[in-house]
């Protein structure tokens, strides 16, 4: 282990490198990009073994990275935003084919207008793939993530792609201190690849992958990605004790923060909970009950984690960094308000829509937030169940 | 070259039992050019479409060697994916045989759709041969008008009416695309003379490097033939120059063959029920001549590409004055 300073774009790349897959198949795009072109220069420099394809667009490093994947070997791609956009197609075919491809995503607003800075817009719109999706607060854990994301999808049991996402610039362009595993301890970590499917392999008893499925078995093939998704739910938090064990760092499908007794939790994804915890320490200061409840693992969705850990609350704020434009709330913010309701007593849950294209989300933004769900606390009233923060109206 | 003894005698790679219409040319490709891989490993990518969907019925596939299908436009990233997944194994001493790696696509997939994902693999440079099953027309949707359907074809997105004639636009030259990409081998080739095609097949697996065939094979239902013609079809448009047999190898164009008299276009088009609108009710001779001048003016250039001279018969021999 030893301790540099790297940007998250970096780190992903880093791990990357010590991961050292077969096949990676990339295109550029911003945020993301630099991942690709300091990938690339490993390869150049014979720092990895990887046959590295430089595509001529994302629905292509998706198609060659599944098919690399379906040949028997392990596979990356990373991408971000319009490139996650191009991919769409794709993306539910990698799951469907039950195929253990990780790919760094970092996240960026969609078009129109053409921004290239931080939302979940992107990753958001793709949550519904059979991927599993895991959000990183920070450069260590972009790093991390990355890594444990080989053996989660890789896991026989789960065998489902993963996406490991940054915010935009906002990780992936900023440098932190990161904790780096060594080289041997990561490959220990993550161990030899052991397809379960190999193309290449089949030559002599040939076999047929991506065939057509009618009324008769599209049904069950579909529904055995599910399988793969619930037992991530399971095979998660175990690969994360392991890596706990092994290199000191613990993660889990959520994060809670000072929520255990809190009356007032602000629910997050990504960089933002950061910040949030800075504001959460100023109210525990003041004597404010407020707590944060960080969710790492977007895909599968920790419903019941996020039950129990919600449950004590008086009044529940959920940050979405997308706006699915359904006059309703984000996606993070209906499936909170989804999972609440077999509870015998529901908090009451509001949700704010913020920092799209990349709109900062300074303390201030969150303090007013705190204010206006301990406010919803005293009174009992809501103005609007779903609001807009730091947007100019 | 192989006899047809000894093609014949080999083990059917596709096997019979597939759902293709009878009389389908793109069967008929596919099963060629896979037996002129004589016995070598193969892979094959598919892009969707009819030969596909109708060879991989789950739980069933016609297809006696390894065979990868995802998308519509993508069969050369796929091919892409896989060959580099080989590059790698082959390097790593994890995989010692020598596998020819093989995709088809038809002519949507890849005149259209797919031309990207192709484009992309031609200048990467993959060891890998694409044959283009080209029945042109996307026929696996109910016969829509693609790129590489002809002037004046009748198809359900262009269709012939009171004021309009089928397809107003020309094909799109696509073998002369992949040629631009200075690849070591491209063709034209066509159902309705295996020679030519085994031939080119043997060869292209020969050399190392992209590979492109574009292969002429007819649709009984959308071109409106009787279902026995694939054959004889495949042959007129040869012998009325509508679709010249050659190869480019290494940047030198060569026909594979040239008729001894042009016939002309007439004699293809009216077996074909996409064209009758040109002939009822009575013949539309100043349509017919302007398809008889693409062909004409594409025969005469694809002639001196190849560094010879233009065939002295019919409309061609008028140009060369």
């Amino acid at each position: 282990m030893s301790k540099i300073a790297k940007t998250g774009n970096e780190a992903m790349a880093e791990a990357m490198r010590q991961i050292n897959p077969d096949v990676v198949a990339a295109y550029p795009i911003t945020p993301a990009t630099e991942i690709a072109m300091i990938f690339a220069q490993f390869v150049s420099d014979g720092l990895v073994d990887t046959e590295f394809v430089a595509v001529e667009s994302e629905h292509s490093a998706m198609s060659a990275t599944i098919a690399a994947s379906s040949a028997g070997v392990r596979a990356m791609t990373v991408t971000s935003s319009q490139g996650l956009a191009l991919m769409y197609e794709m993306l539910p075919i990698a799951s469907g084919l039950r195929l253990p491809i990780v790919m760094p995503e970092v996240n960026r607003a969609l078009s129109a207008p053409i921004n290239i800075h931080c939302d979940h817009s992107d990753t958001m719109s793709a949550r519904d793939f059979g991927w599993i999706q895991i959000f990183s607060e920070n450069v260590q854990e972009a790093y991390d993530n990355t890594i444990a994301a080989i053996r989660i999808s890789e896991h026989p049991d789960v065998r489902i792609p993963s996406m490991v996402t940054t915010d935009g610039f906002i990780i992936s362009h900023c440098m932190e201190p990161l904790e780096k595993i060594d080289d041997a301890d990561v490959k220990k970590f993550i161990g030899e690849y052991k397809p379960a499917v190999s193309l290449l392999n089949s030559i002599d008893k040939p076999i047929t992958i991506g065939a057509i499925d009618l009324q008769n078995y599209y049904f069950e093939h579909r529904r055995s990605v599910e399988d793969g998704m619930e037992a991530a739910k399971r095979i998660i938090p175990q690969i994360y004790d392991e890596f706990a064990k092994t290199f000191g760092r613990k993660y889990d499908l959520i994060e809670k923060y000072k929520s255990d007794d809190a009356e007032f939790i602000i629910v997050a994804l990504g960089s933002t909970a950061g910040t949030i915890r800075a504001v959460v320490d100023e109210l525990r200061a003041k004597g404010v009950a407020a707590g944060l409840l960080k969710i790492r693992v977007f895909r599968p969705f920790p419903n019941n984690e996020i039950a129990d850990a919600l449950k004590g609350a008086k009044v529940i704020a959920v940050l979405d960094r997308s706006d699915p434009a359904n006059t309703f709330g984000g996606p993070v913010f209906g499936e909170i308000r989804a999972a609440l309701y077999d509870l015998d007593k529901r908090p009451i849950i509001v949700g704010y829509i913020y920092g799209l294209g990349g709109r900062d989300c300074t303390l201030d933004h969150l303090r007013s937030v705190y204010s206006d769900i301990q406010k919803i606390g005293k009174t009992g009233k809501i103005d609007k169940i779903c609001k807009y923060l730091g947007l100019r109206e | 070259m192989a006899t047809l003894k000894e093609l014949t005698s080999d083990e059917e790679k596709l096997t019979g039992g597939h759902r293709l219409c009878p009389g389908c040319g793109a069967g008929i490709a596919a099963r060629q050019v896979l037996l002129a891989a004589k016995g070598k490993p193969v892979v094959v990518a598919m892009a969707t479409g009819c030969l596909e969907v109708s060879t991989t019925i789950y739980p069933y596939s016609a297809w006696q060697v390894p065979a990868i299908h995802s998308a519509f436009e993508n069969a050369g990233a796929t091919i892409s994916g896989v060959e580099a997944a080989y590059q790698f194994l082959k390097r790593k001493g994890k995989i010692d045989k020598d596998i020819k790696f093989i995709a088809f696509g038809g002519d949507g997939g890849t005149y259209d759709i797919g031309l990207q994902s192709l484009s992309g693999a031609m200048e990467r440079g993959h060891d890998i041969l694409y044959v283009c099953y080209n029945n042109e027309a996307y026929m696996n949707t109910s016969v829509q008008r693609s790129g590489a359907t002809p002037r004046y074809a009748n198809t359900t997105t262009a269709p012939a009416g009171k004021v309009k004639n089928g397809k107003s636009q020309t094909r799109k030259d696509l073998t002369a695309i992949i040629a631009a990409h200075d690849v070591p081998y491209v063709a034209q080739s066509v159902v309705g003379n295996w020679v030519d095609l085994t031939r080119k097949v043997e060869k292209a697996l020969d050399i190392k490097g992209p590979k492109f065939i574009n292969v002429l094979a007819s649709c009984q239902l959308g071109w409106v033939h009787e279902m026995d013609l694939a054959v004889d079809i495949g042959k007129l448009a040869v012998e009325t120059c509508y679709w010249p047999i050659y190869e480019v190898e290494n940047g030198i164009w060569k026909l594979s063959y040239k008729p001894k008299e042009k016939k002309p276009v007439q004699e293809f088009l009216k077996l074909q029920g996409r064209f009758k609108h040109l002939f009822t009710p009575t013949e539309n001779t100043e349509l017919i001549a302007e398809i008889q001048a693409d062909i004409d003016k594409k025969w005469e250039w694809l002639n001196k590409m190849c560094g010879e001279a233009c065939l002295p018969a019919g409309r061609s021999q008028e140009v060369k004055k």
